[in-house]
């Protein structure tokens, strides 16, 4: 059987962590200013991945103590991941174009959004 | 850390190996959809999707994540039923009470509800390291100093952002500040290292501690959590947006570091691009106002400036809403500047009632959106967003500044320093140097104000004295109602 499991050492993790950090900045620098708090509150739901690292804690709790920090790391974690996308959704769907006017965007209409914008 | 599965028969054996490579293939996949649902973010037509291709990586990696059920240490496997229950209930609840909460949060609460989530993010990977610690399961002095790196960043995230909350809430309301401040909070922070290093040093050397080895744990993440808290204390409110953004930053780091002690290259991506990206946000807001990062978290700013200022001339000249409501109806074109004080009113919509009355009798109207207005970077957009305002009315301070000259009217509702012409001429005032919204440049301007009060930045404006310059003062809400009050009168009047 082969094994599967990740082993991630030394150079490797430094390697994956400039990779990434380089992947964030590229990726943040293009978003316009008025995208600046959806994109804040986008980015702390993103790092709410936290959240299955709690759970491998958790299912690996062999005390009481490790039960229970490892509860309140899933419970942190949960509410990061479930909070942050619950408001970013909600900003970002208020955004629309002059040509798209519904008062309240209470709804989504991505097609419509994407061919108003062609204008702008 | 798997290789210490039991492996005492073929079946298990085989499940182990396949939920690793479920759970590896899909962490691939999460690791891409985040990036990918982030830099749809970058455009507002993306942008609702984006969260979503975002979100659903994030669902089937807690979903997958499930799978280390069949992969647990040997130690774990008789408490695998119990840690099970928890998990499901953890993340019920945690998920659940912050989703009824992010769904019911008014959108002027953002921020503080922002800090929160972040704060919870940090308590988490935290948590985690306090798991790893106290289990003794790193492996190494790299493994031990890489915990404790992001269990101190975590927990300094944690207790940090519970402040930047509760500031922004209003439950502390002025900045704590005592002689000597920075050095405490240096002491507490060597203090925090060094036992971070002695915990080290004990674990690898096998020596007894001179106290056991949990206290010792406890005490360093007290110590860190009180140095979160102790730096974040002396902050004034207005600098709250930047502290945010770097407890944002410092949680993904904190979850990029945990992810490398678990191996989980999902939390090790996904933590370092928000590392990069909180720290670039960061950059990015304090170059808005001016002023360094290191300005902004160790010296005292706002609230300071007290001096009377000789050299303004002019005197405030008030006037009633009606009056500017009517001269703004009939003049060509009008820029909008809103400030947090219109947010505080709830005057968005009556605002966007009354831009659609201008607009009516042919007046052209943008709003100018400074990058600082509102609490944290963009928030004023999202207020204006939620009021229904299409966002290619929304001007950003570059893209507008240079039409204030050939502009009638410039009205500024519950903004301040953002328009304060001191910081492109007077060198020794506080906000010199930050870019404004060039308002005292159009032909005339209208200043909506509760009263007479300073801005955070606690200092004269100049502008409200000029002679273009006329003071409407009220409740940005009521007053707006009295324009369009106003506006329609002569309509009906006409008609």
């Amino acid at each position: 059987m082969t094994d599967f499991s990740i082993h991630i050492t030394g150079f490797v993790a430094l390697y994956i962590f400039m990779l990434a950090g380089f992947a964030g900045w590229v990726i943040i620098g293009n978003v316009p200013a008025i995208l600046h708090t959806p994109l804040m509150s986008g980015s702390n739901f993103v790092h709410g991945i936290v959240v299955v690292g709690g759970i491998f804690a958790l299912l690996n709790a062999s005390t009481v103590q490790e039960q229970a920090i490892g509860f309140f790391a899933v419970l942190l974690g949960a509410g990061n991941a479930a909070g942050g996308f619950a408001v970013t959704d909600r900003m970002l769907a208020m955004f629309q174009t002059s040509g798209h006017q519904t008062g309240h965007a209470k709804l989504r209409h991505p097609k419509k959004a994407s061919h108003h914008a062609t204008k702008v | 850390m798997l290789n210490m599965i039991e492996r005492f028969s073929i079946g298990a054996t085989d499940l182990a190996g396949i939920a690793q490579l479920t759970i590896g293939a899909t962490y691939l996949v999460t690791a891409f959809l985040f990036m990918f649902g982030l830099k749809r973010m970058s455009s507002p037509v993306t942008a609702p999707s984006g969260i979503l291709v975002a979100g659903v990586g994030m669902l089937v990696a807690v979903l997958v994540s499930f799978l280390y059920v069949f992969d647990v240490s040997a130690a774990a496997k008789p408490h695998l039923m119990v840690n099970l229950g928890l998990a499901v209930l953890a993340l019920i609840l945690g998920g659940g009470v912050a989703w009824w909460g992010g769904k019911k949060v008014a959108m002027t609460a953002m921020p503080q509800m922002v800090a929160i989530y972040n704060g919870m993010g940090g308590g988490a990977a935290g948590a985690i390291a306090a798991v790893e610690l106290f289990g003794n399961k790193a492996d190494g002095v790299t493994q031990l100093v890489v915990t404790l790196t992001g269990a101190l960043i975590g927990a300094v995230s944690l207790s940090g952002s519970l402040i930047a909350w509760a500031k922004l809430d209003g439950v502390i309301h002025k900045p704590l500040r005592v002689r000597g401040q920075q050095l405490l909070n240096g002491a507490i922070l060597l203090a925090t290292l060094a036992l971070g290093a002695y915990i080290v040093f004990a674990a690898q050397s096998g020596t007894d501690p001179l106290i056991t080895m949990p206290r010792l744990i406890y005490l360093f993440f007290g110590f860190a959590l009180l140095y979160g808290v102790l730096m974040t204390l002396p902050i004034g409110g207005a600098d709250m947006p930047v502290v945010i953004s770097i407890y944002n930053a410092f949680t993904g780091l904190a979850v990029g570091l945990e992810g490398f002690v678990l191996q989980n290259p999902a939390l090790m991506i996904a933590g370092m691009v928000v590392g990069a990206a909180g720290t670039l946000l960061t950059l990015l807001m304090a170059r808005a106002m001016n002023r360094s990062v290191g300005n902004v978290l160790f010296t005292n700013f706002g609230g300071a400036s007290k001096r009377k200022p000789s050299h303004i001339k002019g005197s405030l000249k008030p006037t009633e809403a009606a009056d500017a409501g009517i001269f703004m109806r009939y003049a060509k074109n009008v820029i909008i500047i809103p400030g947090y004080g219109l947010a505080a009113a709830q005057g968005q919509q009556k605002l966007y009632e009354f831009v659609k009355l201008l607009q009516a009798s042919g007046v052209s109207v943008k709003f100018a959106i400074h990058p600082v207005a509102g609490r944290m970077p963009g928030q004023m957009d999202v207020l204006l967003a939620e009021a229904g305002v299409p966002y290619d009315l929304i001007f950003q301070l570059d893209d507008i500044n240079e039409e204030f000259k050939t502009t009638d009217v410039a009205l500024v509702i519950g903004a301040n320093d953002v328009v304060n012409p001191e910081a492109r001429t007077d060198k020794s005032s506080p906000i010199f140097g930050m870019p404004i919204l060039n308002a005292d440049q159009a032909k005339k301007v209208y200043v909506v104000k509760r009263g007479q009060g300073k801005g955070y930045a606690g200092i004269v404006n100049p502008l409200f004295y000029a002679d273009n310059c006329n003071m409407v003062y009220g409740d940005a809400a009521a007053v707006l109602a009295k324009m369009i009050e106003a506006v329609r009168g002569l309509s009906s009047q006409a008609a």
